[in-house]
């Protein structure tokens, strides 16, 4: 079943330039350390809205899983003592992947702008669940202790680097395979012509469905990383509608050309941000905000086209 | 015929907010018949092919696949148990190109529980795709993306993208409208050669009476929601409520019939 990788080049020269990535940890600065990490960990959750958005379905309340992701980590750390990464992420994946199962039932029957609106209502609701709870922090929030790996409680931050790194091969790979399989290839279909799938005999509702557990899990997967690395979650900065916003924001400006763009995607959104709060402290949205519509402009594919484009270069010139 | 038939409506009817779309609807269809369906624009042709296949539920009424009462099957599930169809508009994958979009079909049609997982291209799939292209006359434009096709080779991919999983019954709503005179007596000549090879039912929606002379074993009439004539094609289309209500002026044989008749649609 997985020969279907066999000779994929995206996962070969994404597990190469990851694993430079991983190594250049060594050396660079903390706060670019801090950057990297967030913005792979934002990466996981953009790739889960590619997944949604290759169908032509947008969420505009995916920082519902993210927030789950994250308030998994803080609420086992706060109430069970749990600090191993595995642990962490694995639940955390399983609870987003759990909701996303159940809400998923109502979400796939709707399509466009309703989809988008009812996925902003739902976490909106465990916004509103989440500020109005104390034993759930309130507007405070958690801070979430250092993790530890297999019991190990590294030094330094560039253990957990890896760790995101590599969560984030594991799941360039997981996509990248379930896009290649015909149930990943129905994504196209289904944007195209919902009716022809259904008399081929395929149900589009589960095709859905499961195309929503799938972003759901890795919308959680993010939040549980980004809660690790930051060490604090709070409603504002993880189920606000605010950051369901900056995810779509994130996927427009990477573009939905390849698996990989996302994390390209995140990590310039990071970087993007962090000078442009350096710059005009009063008015960085305005410099985010510029920068998005040049893209929109310029490179209406996103960022990966630069690469595509790149690409058809290097062929050119061989051929 | 002492054979079970392949379908049998009984009774079906459907109506819209008041208005009856089908009334009473009585067809028997035989394993390897071709039905020709004729009707002019709103005598419920459609809808008695979007009711067979699933599109609508019947008001009332029974439609049995092979003694199977498959009554307001959902559309998947018809294509499971083998009733498929074509689009009077191509339903295809526009964006696909012409292999991709019947790697998708067969990959689907081919789906053991297992088979979504693999890839669609795998060489299996290829080389049965392959076959239905040449089958169908389309191997030329494989790599062409459907949305650029003609109307024609459209057309033709749609009804191969219906006949991949082998059905027992295969409708197709006006298989050559919107198609060039030249190619409609090529794509009907596929489509009939590929059917009764595996000796499937074939009910076809059709306007052009040529095309209705040349290919069906039985007519079925339809005006305002009813079938006014169930015969062969050489009594059918000399029957005067059908030259009247359906044919119309512009093919009428006699004066008398052509006076006051719907124009010929």
């Amino acid at each position: 079943m997985l020969d279907i990788l066999k000779t994929d080049k995206t996962i070969r020269w994404a597990a190469l330039a990851f694993l430079a990535l991983a190594l250049s940890g060594l050396v660079i600065d903390a706060w670019i350390l801090n950057n990297l990490m967030f913005g792979l960990a934002r990466g996981l959750a953009v790739l889960g809205l590619l997944v949604l958005w290759r169908t032509g379905l947008i969420s505009f309340g995916h920082a519902l899983y993210f927030g789950i992701g994250a308030y998994t980590v803080a609420l086992l750390d706060t109430f069970a003592g749990v600090t191993d990464l595995v642990l962490r992420l694995g639940v955390a994946v399983a609870a987003s992947a759990a909701i996303g199962f159940l809400l998923g039932f109502i979400l796939r029957k709707y399509r466009g702008i309703f989809f988008a609106m009812l996925s902003l209502a739902f976490s909106m609701v465990l916004y509103g669940i989440l500020v109005k709870i104390e034993a759930l922090g309130s507007t405070d929030g958690f801070s979430v202790s250092a993790t530890t790996i297999f019991g190990w409680k590294p030094e330094t931050k560039f253990p957990l680097f890896c760790a995101i790194v590599a969560t984030a091969v594991v799941a360039i790979v997981c996509v990248q395979f379930y896009l290649r399989t015909t149930l990943g290839h129905l994504t196209t279909a289904i944007r195209d012509n919902e009716l022809r799938v259904e008399y081929l005999g395929y149900s589009v509702a589960k095709a859905i469905h499961i195309k929503y557990v799938i972003s759901a899990a890795l919308t959680g997967a993010a939040g549980a990383m980004l809660a690790t690395a930051l060490g604090q979650v709070d409603p504002d900065s993880m189920v606000n509608w605010t950051i369901s916003g900056e995810l779509v924001f994130i996927t427009i400006m990477a573009g939905p050309g390849n698996v990989v763009a996302p994390f390209i995607g995140g990590i310039v959104f990071e970087f993007l941000r962090t000078y442009a709060f350096e710059w005009a402290p009063q008015a960085w949205q305005l410099i985010v905000g510029g920068a998005l519509l040049a893209i929109i402009f310029f490179l209406p594919r996103g960022i990966w086209s630069i690469f595509e484009k790149l690409m058809a270069r290097i062929k050119g010139s061989q051929g | 015929m002492n054979r079970m038939p392949a379908l049998r409506v009984k009774d079906l009817c459907k109506s819209f907010a008041g208005i009856t779309a089908a009334r009473n609807i009585n067809v028997e269809a035989g394993a390897g018949e071709i039905i020709g369906i004729i009707g002019a624009n709103g005598a419920g042709k459609t809808v008695f092919v979007n009711m067979i296949t699933g599109y609508l539920k019947p008001t009332s009424g029974t439609i049995e696949f092979f003694g199977k009462d498959i009554t307001g099957i959902e559309p998947r599930d018809a294509a499971h148990v083998g009733v498929c169809r074509s689009f009077q508009v191509s339903q295809v994958f526009m964006s696909m190109t012409v292999r991709e979009n019947l790697a998708i079909a067969l990959a689907i049609a081919r789906d053991d529980g297992r088979a979504m997982l693999k890839a669609p291209g795998r060489p299996e799939i290829r080389a049965e795709g392959e076959r239905l292209m040449r089958q169908f006359t389309i191997f030329e434009h494989r790599d062409a993306v459907a949305g650029a096709l003609s109307q024609g080779v459209r057309k033709l991919l749609d009804i191969a993208m219906a006949v991949v999983s082998n059905p027992k019954v295969l409708l197709l709503d006006e298989p050559t409208a919107g198609v060039s005179v030249e190619e409609k007596f090529a794509i009907m000549d596929i489509v009939i050669v590929a059917m009764k090879e595996k000796g499937a039912t074939v009910l076809f929606v059709e306007h052009d009476m040529e095309i209705v002379e040349r290919y069906v074993d039985r007519v079925l009439a339809f005006y305002q929601g009813e079938v006014i004539c169930d015969a062969p094609p050489a009594e059918a289309l000399k029957d005067p409520a059908v030259i009247e209500y359906v044919i119309g002026s512009g093919r009428a044989p006699t004066p008398t019939a052509a006076a006051g008749s719907p124009s010929h649609a």
